[in-house]
């Protein structure tokens, strides 16, 4: 590896940015694909291919493109040349408003599946550690953290409070997001409702279309850890399908 | 967290960062990375270890049980150049019995940074 590719793949991931690397396993060439784009060579300042870079050829570009939807590295056949597909991206993550009990069997399920948990609920004897061991959780109200927190498109956001002083600026912070998942608990009654109130704040109905609610995937979940999986499960579909 | 010269934020953990940390300080470094498993192998594809000059590791590639022998061949690819790719495992069923960690095999890239 390039000392070069390495700040570039440092500098992308910083950023937020989908990244993946393919070098050749026998001569240690490689390209840089950076949001599913080519990144010229560092030393010809072009994409096409060097005695140290790989073509982009449609093969290569695909096997990037499907590496990168199902976040895998993985080895590719490239006529008698094996490439290897490494995939950097920044680290998935959940942010969970309301310390309610769904929140603390999705806390820990979503951890499982390899998500950065941040709890946010400004109640005190709500968020507390005991219920939520080894969760973040940040006590400020969700329209200032959320804002803190840079929501990216690697990041899933879920209302459970039930209160909508907390849940709506929440939601209102994560449909002005790249978030790849917006949720929000509650009947359809009562998403009716907040759908209304959050159109009198100006949010059209192709914006709101984004927030899934009722919220989780309908496999007739009944408790609140059953529910978390529903919830879980959308996200997955959103993350991997979509 | 720890911001080295380059200015992007770095973990010590984090293999890349490890790698840039010791670039940066005028050090020589290699990168292994998992592309293959059989079997019962403890970590993914992908997975990366960083090994400096000095034998220093940050990362890893299995349980434990190949990063001996990936730091051992990581030092011949910084003094050599050129990238190698090792293979390991157990052919034999009765290995098993002899209460080897990881029970399965793996393929490892190892290239230095350059």
């Amino acid at each position: 590896m390039k000392s070069a590719t390495l700040e570039r793949l440092r500098a992308a991931r910083a950023e937020k940015k989908l990244t993946a690397l393919v070098t050749d396993l026998e001569s240690g060439a490689e390209r840089l694909f950076i949001d599913g784009e080519v990144i010229d060579d560092e030393t010809t300042g072009t994409s096409a291919p060097s005695h140290h870079s790989i073509a982009a050829t449609d093969g290569v570009v695909a096997a990037v493109a499907e590496a990168c939807r199902k976040d895998t590295s993985r080895v590719i056949e490239d006529g008698s040349r094996r490439l290897l597909v490494r995939v950097f991206h920044p680290p998935k993550r959940l942010l969970v408003i309301g310390a309610v009990h769904i929140a603390q069997s999705l806390a820990v399920m979503a951890r499982e599946a390899g998500y950065a948990v941040v709890l946010i609920d400004p109640r005190d004897s709500w968020a507390t550690p005991e219920r939520f061991p080894n969760t973040e959780i940040d006590r400020r109200w969700p329209e200032e953290s959320l804002a803190d927190l840079a929501i990216d498109r690697r990041t899933a956001v879920v209302t459970l409070s039930h209160d909508p002083k907390l849940d709506e600026p929440a939601l209102s912070a994560a449909l002005a997001s790249d978030a790849f998942y917006v949720g929000a608990l509650g009947s359809r009654r009562t998403h009716a409702r907040r759908l209304d109130r959050l159109r009198e704040n100006g949010f059209d109905d192709e914006q709101l279309s984004r927030i899934r609610g009722p919220v989780g995937l309908d496999i007739g979940a009944v408790s609140p850890a059953e529910i978390a999986v529903s919830i879980l499960a959308e996200i997955t579909q959103q993350l991997r399908v979509a | 967290m720890a911001v080295y010269s380059d200015g992007v934020m770095a973990d010590p953990n984090d293999p890349l960062d490890q790698l840039a940390a010791w670039r940066s300080s005028g050090r020589n470094a290699a990168l292994a990375t998992v592309v293959r498993t059989w079997g019962s192998s403890p970590r993914p594809v992908g997975s990366l270890l960083a090994i400096s000059d000095r034998g220093e590791m940050e990362g890893s590639v299995s349980g434990g049980c190949v990063e001996a022998a990936v730091v051992e061949a990581a030092l011949e690819v910084i003094r050599g150049g050129s990238p190698q790719l090792l293979e390991f495992g157990v052919s034999d069923e009765s290995a098993w019995s002899v209460g080897l960690t990881c029970g399965g095999q793996l393929e490892v890239f190892v290239e230095k940074v350059e």
